[in-house]
């Protein structure tokens, strides 16, 4: 860790690795939560209204609760489970690759210190674009629950609109932001660990990655419940 | 020159090198031989400090690497080149930007003369200008070979390491391979350390040989004293193939 957060060697070559970083990790990880959170927008919409049916409910009933749940839970936590996956597995077999192929020890031979070049360039980035992704998820998430209004007869967009701006908390879309940053500290560091800790063969790439993001998607779940009881307590 | 005085280094129990003492010269090729399992892979990368060693000394022209606080081996590492048995070349890369790597990293040149400097590099061994914008996946792996060594001297290193160069090349490019190595050795004046068990590449380059059998320096000296040394684990791991039994016996 303490090599990690070490100052660069060349700050010239940390900003070289910085945006490919960002690009690799935050713009490719768009049509995947662009689809996700679509989706999951708008079955959250239709199963909350099939199953809130009920006079008594307020007609915004619906939209209420799908912003809040996008908000809160699904944008962050769950994003970030998927994340695990995705971003998780491509930096530990990466870093994995390099320290099998033995392109880790060129870079030690060298002088250079390997652990900073490779890895603080993808946490800055990740933990940097997170954020956007996570308010971009929010933004489609709330998009889908749109498109059942317009697109079923379940319940008018009138109503789902008004759900959305009801009883609206800021803070928690602050909570969502902090909560999605130390997420992508977790996948980020965990996956580089696994991946710069491999040893052996082809193999054993596979095993760090998937060590990477079984051991990242537990972290998140735990760093989810401590998250929680310190900011929305 | 890198001396290496009764070094010991064990692995759980497992004592792998036994009080080795050895001298690398500089503007010499120097082999380090030995059968599989012999200790000469640890005996390399506990040189190149890839290992901490249990005792003994490792100097670098007088400055002792064991003794060294690691930001310290970073900067004497600035003086080494290494040729990795695969090549380690960065994938993400291109040729001539894996060459320029350690430009970029550790010289304060312009990037022109950077380039030109990687250009110089990849000339000198015998690169083709058509390849300097391919990946290292696109390129054999002898042309990989190439520059990896166009990379290991870009910075002009003092010390030159070389884990089995030759490793699965065939034998007309191991040739080529060797020669190069040798032909940079003596042009640039470096200390040359080369793992191999290639017999091939011994007889050919082989101007300071250490051999190591189980973990203990059992004979040193040059290809041309290996013809007559009385060496029983010498004489069978070199004489092993019919080929060097006939070319022993054209020798003597």
């Amino acid at each position: 860790m303490k090599r990690v957060f070490a100052k660069p060697d060349r700050w010239k070559m940390f900003f070289r690795q910085f945006p490919k970083e960002l690009e690799k990790l935050g713009l490719q990880s768009l049509p995947i939560v662009a689809i996700i959170s679509i989706f999951i927008g708008f079955i959250m919409t239709m199963q909350t209204k099939l199953n809130t049916a009920n006079p008594l409910l307020p007609v915004y009933t619906t939209g209420l609760v799908t912003r809040d749940t996008l908000l809160l839970e699904f944008s962050s936590t769950i994003l970030c489970l998927i994340l695990a996956g995705k971003v998780g597995s491509n930096i530990a077999s990466e870093i994995g690759t390099m320290r099998i192929t033995e392109q880790i020890d060129a870079l030690e031979i060298m002088g250079v210190n390997s652990a900073n070049y490779l890895i603080l360039p993808k946490i800055a980035a990740f933990i940097i674009m997170m954020p956007f992704l996570v308010v971009f998820s929010m933004a489609l998430g709330i998009f889908g629950g749109y498109f059942v209004g317009v697109l079923t007869s379940i319940m008018t967009t009138g109503d789902y609109l008004t759900g959305i701006q009801y009883a609206f908390v800021p803070f928690y879309v602050f909570y969502s932001l902090m909560k999605s940053m130390i997420f992508a500290f977790i996948i980020s560091s965990v996956a580089a660990y696994y991946g710069y800790y491999a040893y052996g063969g082809a193999l054993d790439v596979g095993k760090a990655s998937t060590n990477a993001v079984v051991n990242g998607s537990v972290l998140i779940l735990f760093f989810n419940i401590l998250v929680t009881k310190i900011m929305l307590n | 020159m890198i001396e290496v005085k009764n070094v010991d280094k064990s692995f759980d129990g497992n004592h792998v090198l036994k009080n080795v003492s050895a001298v690398f010269e500089t503007g010499k090729t120097n082999m380090i031989i030995g059968a599989s399992g012999s200790g000469k892979t640890v005996l390399m990368k506990s040189v190149i400090g890839l290992h901490r060693i249990d005792n003994g000394r490792i100097e670098y022209d007088g400055r002792n690497l064991p003794d060294m606080r690691m930001s310290d081996i970073r900067i004497l590492r600035r003086e080494v080149g290494m040729l990795f048995q695969g090549s380690a070349l960065f994938d993400s890369l291109s040729v001539l930007e894996n060459v320029m790597y350690p430009l970029e990293m550790f010289s304060s040149t312009t990037k022109d003369e950077m380039e030109a400097r990687a250009i110089f590099c990849l000339k000198h061994v015998s690169l083709d200008e058509k390849s300097y914008g391919l990946a290292p996946s696109e390129i054999s792996g002898g042309m990989q070979k190439r520059v990896a060594i166009a990379r290991a001297i870009a910075l002009q290193p003092k010390y030159l390491f070389c884990d089995e160069p030759n490793s699965g090349l065939d034998p007309k490019t191991s040739l080529i391979i060797d020669q190069l190595i040798h032909e940079i050795t003596h042009e640039f004046g470096m200390t040359t350390i080369i793992n191999s068990h290639d017999m091939n590449s011994v007889m050919e380059i082989g101007e300071n040989i250490i051999f190591i059998e189980k973990g203990e320096k059992a004979w040193q000296g040059n290809k041309d004293d290996i013809f007559h040394v009385d060496n029983k684990a010498l004489n069978d791991f070199v004489f092993a193939s019919q080929l060097f039994k006939q070319v022993r016996q054209a020798n003597q």
